[in-house]
């Protein structure tokens, strides 16, 4: 029962996901973290005690699921009051196909009790299940909804919570977009991680850069240019692509001394770029490359890919010395 | 080459749709889909309760095709075979093969070939390579000029794709000592993979030109070889430097050098049917 203990341990952000019964918690979990086909949720069972898992990527992460059908102040259960205080993000998740005012009043009861415990919190708000919303509706409702949680928190006197709202569903990249973001923001390095990819941008000819995570595909980090949902896409498709071919010739006692690289050239011109980093990291990029200086142009961006390389490797041996020395 | 491929109902009432040779009413969707019909594939299950059925259908599909595209390549597949004991299934097949190649042969002139299938394991796939190589003319040539690649580039396994179904109509791994631990089911999941990708750059409508990859203890070279034809090579890590850490560009260029002159002469069997004589 007291889980909070033993697996809540301070070095890991955690996320903690809340929202009403079959709102898809579980479900956004087993699609972004497990890899498991959107279809097979639909016969999930509902959760019925708090459940933590951990991943490892850049940072570690624990995200936790309170099921719906908790009463969250049954004291109980769990201590809400420290899970509350250790959280990095509060992801709410309302389902958008369902009625949704009786969600609206309970995040704004959570969002008070947790900014009363954290002021800082990132309240981060999931419209779910949009895919069963035609195009325009999404957008009213996603007014709707942030027009009355506006409201609610004007009710109760809270003013200045940073709240962010998602449009997601897990039947398309909607879900890891917004996963995505809420991660980047427990990052501590995130603005000079953005840095270094915005140099790497400037010296090699890439017109997008992502530092993705191979296993979930989030994306940790990309440069300060605009990210469009398509290429998104396709540099998370073409890790797959490049780690299923890969795995068709893997021998067993094999040195695997390299990292992985895979390069593909489009017919319009575009070329696919990827290169393995630390803690299950690829970068991925998109880059136009003149005709002719085929060559050349990729001998520039593998150099300045590996030195992208090493100093990640700097930056988180650093990041990991300050954090032993904290505690 | 192009394929337009039918799947016809198997309900009896479609069947008699398509067989019933009313020629009263001129354009019936028999002399349609019987008209230059360049290839039949005909599935018959394994355990299929009504075989008399089943070979009297055969037969009229034959008549029709006698008469309305002589030159008809003709394919049965004997599917359902995972529901057969292993050690049963290529005597069944035999029986059931035998007596249909008689038929076709003896009473239509048709010479037949035969594949048993599953969806359950490779063999379908491999069934449908077959049946794509059987189509693409001097498909020996390619074959034989595939070993002679070989000798050059010492791979652990080459293979030529079928542009457009990425059906694999030529693979050779000689230089591989335990082939056996290649995966079986490798060329249908490296198909899989390659029309995912084919999907997903389709999404910024374009199309890929090739890819590289240096993986954990590979190096696979994905490019087009023809107009019709995909090419694929597949290196031992270790054949080359060992401890190459940078991407030797110079390696990479060698083989992209020696693809680029394997597509000269693979075009020039495409066009012209034979191998250009200087390798011949
Ligand atoms: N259409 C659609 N259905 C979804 C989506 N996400 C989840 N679902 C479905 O919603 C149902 C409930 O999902 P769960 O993940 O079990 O919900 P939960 O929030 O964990 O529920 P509790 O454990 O009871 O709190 C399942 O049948 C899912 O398939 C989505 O994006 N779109
Ligand atoms: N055991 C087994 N079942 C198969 C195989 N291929 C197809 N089936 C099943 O046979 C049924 C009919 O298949 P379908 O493709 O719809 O047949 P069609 O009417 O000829 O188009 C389906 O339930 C399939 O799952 C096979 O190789 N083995
Ligand atoms: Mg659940």
């Amino acid at each position: 029962m007291d889980y909070t203990d033993n697996s809540l341990d301070q070095s890991r952000a955690t996320i903690l996901l809340m929202g009403l019964r079959r709102s898809g918690k579980s479900s956004i979990c087993k699609v972004v973290f497990h890899n498991v086909q959107p279809l097979d949720t639909l016969y999930l069972e509902s959760t019925t005690k708090p459940t933590t898992e951990n991943f490892q990527s850049l940072i570690d992460l624990a995200v936790v699921e309170l099921p719906g059908q908790l009463n969250l102040f049954e004291p109980s259960l769990y201590d809400s009051e420290k899970l509350f205080s250790s959280i990095g993000a509060l992801v709410y998740v309302i389902d958008s196909q369902d009625e949704y005012l009786s969600a609206l009043q309970n995040l704004a009861v959570i969002i008070k009790y947790a900014v009363s415990i954290k002021p800082k919190i990132h309240i981060e708000v999931l419209i779910h299940k949009i895919d069963g919303l035609s195009e325009d509706f999404r957008l009213d409702t996603q007014r709707d909804i942030m027009q009355r949680v506006g409201d609610d928190l004007l009710d109760y006197g809270l003013e200045g919570v940073q709240i962010s709202f998602y449009l997601t569903s897990i039947f398309d990249h909607s879900i890891y977009e917004a996963f995505s973001r809420i991660v980047q923001k427990l990052i501590y390095e995130l603005p000079a991680l953005e840095n270094l990819l915005d140099l790497l941008m400037q010296y090699s000819s890439f017109d997008k850069v992502f530092l993705f995570d191979i296993n979930s595909k989030i994306y940790v980090a990309t440069d300060s240019s605009p990210v469009d949902i398509q290429t998104y896409e396709v540099c998370a498709e073409f890790i797959d692509v490049t780690i299923d071919l890969d795995g068709l010739y893997e021998t067993k006692g094999g040195k695997g001394m390299r990292p992985t690289r895979c390069v593909s050239k489009l017919q319009n011109g575009v070329t696919l770029y990827l290169y393995q980093m630390i803690r299950g990291l690829a970068l991925v990029g998109v880059s136009r490359l003149d005709d002719g200086e085929d060559a050349t142009s990729m001998s520039v961006i593998d150099y300045n890919v590996a030195i992208f390389k090493r100093s990640l490797e700097k930056m988180w041996e650093k990041s990991k010395n300050l954090e032993q020395g904290n505690l | 080459m192009t394929l337009n491929l039918w799947d016809c109902g198997g309900q009896d009432i479609f069947m008699e749709n398509f067989l019933t040779n009313d020629e009263s009413k001129g354009s019936s969707t028999s002399s349609n889909i019987f008209r230059k019909c360049e290839v039949l594939i005909h599935v018959f299950d394994v355990e299929g309760k009504e075989v008399q059925k089943d070979i009297e259908t055969f037969k009229r599909v034959l008549a029709n095709l006698r008469k309305y595209s002589p030159n008809v390549k003709i394919f049965i597949l004997i599917h359902k075979m995972d529901l057969i004991q292993v050690n049963k299934r290529q005597e069944l097949f035999d029986l059931m093969f035998n007596k249909l190649r008689s038929i076709a042969l003896d009473e239509y002139g048709f010479n037949i070939k035969g594949f048993a299938t599953s969806i359950w394991d490779e063999s379908l796939y491999k069934a449908w390579s077959s049946i794509v190589c059987s189509l693409i003319p001097n498909i020996s040539l390619y074959e034989q000029y595939l070993s002679k690649l070989n000798g050059i580039l010492n791979a652990r396994e080459i293979i030529l794709f079928e542009k457009t179904t990425f059906l694999v109509i030529s693979s050779t791994n000689e230089a591989v000592v335990n082939s056996k631990d290649l995966d079986p089911k490798r060329f249908e999941k490296i198909s899989n993979i390659i029309k995912t990708y084919k999907q997903s750059v389709n999404k910024i409508r374009t199309n890929f030109s090739n890819l590289i990859l240096h993986g954990k203890n590979s190096s696979i070279y994905l490019e087009v070889l023809t107009s019709n034809i995909y090419i694929m090579i597949i290196l031992d890590e270790d054949a080359g430097n060992e401890v190459a850490i940078d991407y030797e560009l110079d390696d990479e260029n060698l083989v992209l050098e020696d693809i680029k002159i394997a597509r000269e002469l693979f075009e020039r069997i495409e066009t012209k049917g034979r191998l250009p004589s200087e390798v011949t």
